[in-house]
């Protein structure tokens, strides 16, 4: 009886938080497909305002799916070696080294931005592309792949695994396609959920960032709440989560899986 | 194809020392020669450095400046390990999780190329040489600990190096286990006749597997020399009771004999000290009737242990003696014995520590 009390408390407490967070998502989502939101759902269910956010923002979301996984290929590139570099040959420095790559999450997102535009926004080419964003999102995401991978390397002594594949007569190379990176996948998808999630949703730094011909899905977002009606923006919130949650879940489960093996 | 035969190299150490960058100083440069086909063993307390030679050695530690390691006369100070031909078994086996054990085996020959059926061949020969037939499929981790050992043995001499180094290799599994896999790795290391340097703080372990055994104390090789020398002819205290149980008496000497509570103790070597450091091995004191030997003293205690029995005789000496005495003698606690030790049983040590 007590047991039930209680596992029925923590069931309500769970609900609510639950509901506390999704609620307003699901308002905001039958908002996007109602024909007037003044006058409520009762004003009738419509799809026009999702095809006019498709027609007007289609490139940006285009943009926000290109610019993540660019920043995953380069924080898979950069930042798996960073962290094995790190782990094995850092010594005492790989503790300030880590504190420094983790600043940019500490930092105001408009403040990195402000420093990216004062070293590059002379290069003209680069200031318009959209690379420049991309730029932004690798120094924002980079401690996220980084510390996941590094946090993994420490539970599997990745050090003695190395020293092995080494005695056996593998190549530093080898050694990390080999051996090292195989034992860190549980990292590496871990860091990298947390890359494509981080980039796609990035507003701070972007928005600092971005020209009018390289606007991402969250600044479209923006532009849209900012100059449109409700409906058409809260249309353009519900293609986001249509975007973003199945990738999410796949990428859980693929997750899943790998750690289950 | 055979893994069995003589493909040792020669080792020579030549005064390498280890100072880590915060400065402490693991190793004092020192010199060790290991012969092709030997078996040495670096044995010590934790701390003492063995480990950091066999890192040296590995190619996994660089010497400080003026030390070199060669191979077969080949200096091989600045090659990594990689490229040096050496098996290696690690404390914690480094076994790779994300293979086979299988592909662990084989991974060495698949660095250096050898094809699929002379690797699975090679493979089978060496799973079958260290009784892990059945496992081959298995993962790392659906693996007991005297498999793990077994397999990292396995996939360390498959490479056929030309020094086998093992850092511990027993140390993690529980003391039965451990007696077992001991005598297995003897045979099979003299099967394979392979130059081996084994690394441990186990005197057992070092007595049964070492040709010759470099016992080491605070980055400084204590003593070199066969197991029979270092247990009888220990050059210090330290290795006399590092090595075995030993009873350490400081007494006057007068006349080639030891001055004692208990009695007079005849020792051998230089007549004319007037002090000495003694050490008597528990084993070599036969316990006899009281009067019947020139020392006695008094049973403090007996516990039996099966095979023998250890008594501890207070009032013979200074401190208390500590006797191996056969499991046949009853004597009790209380009880008056003689002590009768061979003159040539007791060992003289350097005064001091």
């Amino acid at each position: 009886m007590r047991d039930r009390l209680i596992f029925t408390g923590q069931l309500l407490f769970t609900l609510t938080v639950a509901a506390f967070l999704v609620v307003p998502a699901i308002l905001s989502i039958s908002a996007g497909v109602t024909v007037n939101y003044f006058r409520g759902i009762s004003s009738g269910v419509t799809l026009q305002w999702v095809f006019q956010v498709w027609d007007l923002y289609a490139g940006t979301i285009l943009l926000s799916f290109v610019i993540a996984f660019a920043t995953l290929a380069v924080t898979l590139l950069v930042g798996v070696p960073a962290a094995y570099a790190l782990h094995t040959h850092g010594g005492r420095w790989s503790r300030i080294v880590e504190e420094v790559i983790t600043l940019p999450i500490a930092i105001p997102g408009l403040a990195i931005a402000l420093a990216l535009i004062l070293t590059y926004g002379g290069f003209g080419e680069f200031r318009r592309s959209w690379l420049f964003i991309l730029t932004g999102h690798v120094i924002f995401t980079m401690p996220f792949m980084v510390r996941s991978v590094m946090a993994v390397f420490s539970t599997v002594d990745i050090k003695t695994l190395d020293e092995g594949a080494a005695s056996l007569g593998a190549s530093p190379v080898r050694r990390f396609l080999g051996v090292i990176v195989p034992n860190a996948v549980p990292g590496i998808l871990a860091g990298a959920l947390m890359v494509v999630t981080l980039s796609l949703g990035e507003f701070n730094l972007t928005w600092m960032l971005h020209t009018p011909s390289t606007k991402t899905l969250p600044i479209g977002l923006a532009d849209s709440y900012a100059s449109m009606r409700l409906e058409v923006a809260s249309a353009y919130t519900l293609i986001f989560f249509v975007m973003i949650i199945p990738l999410l879940v796949a990428m859980q489960m693929f997750a899943d899986r790998e750690q289950g093996r | 194809m055979n893994v069995i035969g003589d493909h040792g190299a020669s080792v020579r150490v030549e005064t390498c020392g280890k100072t880590f960058v915060d400065g402490t100083r693991a190793l004092e440069p020192a010199t060790l020669d290991i012969a092709r086909g030997e078996t040495l063993v670096l044995l010590g307390p934790s701390g003492c450095g063995k480990t950091t030679m066999l890192r040296i050695i590995a190619g996994l530690e660089l010497p400080d400046v003026g030390g070199k390691v060669l191979f077969d006369g080949k200096d091989m100070t600045s090659v990594p390990i990689e490229k040096r031909n050496v098996g290696m078994v690690f404390q914690s086996y480094a076994l790779f999780p994300n293979m086979t054990v299988a592909d662990n085996i084989g991974y060495g020959l698949k660095i250096r190329g050898v094809g699929k059926h002379e690797r699975a061949s090679r493979v089978a020969e060496l799973v079958a040489l260290t009784n892990i037939t059945g496992l081959e499929n298995r993962r790392i981790t659906q693996l007991s600990g005297g498999q793990r050992q077994r397999v990292a043995l396995a996939r360390a001499v498959a490479i056929r190096p030309g020094i086998l180094l093992l850092d511990e290799p027993l140390t993690a599994l529980d003391a039965a286990l451990r007696d077992r896999l001991r005598g297995e790795l003897n045979r099979l290391l003299r099967a394979l006749g392979i130059t081996t340097i084994y690394v441990t703080h186990d005197q057992a372990e070092a007595m049964e597997l070492g040709d010759r055994v470099v016992v080491m104390q605070k980055g400084v090789i204590a003593q070199v020399g066969t197991p029979r020398e270092i247990y009888f002819e220990p050059n210090s205290r330290f290795v006399a009771e590092f090595i075995g149980a030993a009873n350490i008496i400081e007494a006057p000497v007068e006349n080639g004999q030891l001055l004692l509570p208990g009695g007079r103790q005849p020792i051998g070597g230089d007549a004319n000290l007037t002090t000495a450091v003694a050490m008597i091995r528990p084993e070599t004191i036969g316990i006899v009737a009281a009067g019947s030997a020139p020392l006695s003293g008094t049973i403090d205690s007996v516990s039996f242990i099966g095979d023998r029995q250890r008594m501890i005789i207070g009032g013979a000496s200074s401190k208390i003696i500590a006797v191996d005495a056969p499991n046949t003698i009853t004597a009790k606690a209380g009880e008056r014995v003689g002590l009768l030790i061979a003159p040539d049983a007791v060992r003289l040590l350097p005064p001091g520590n």
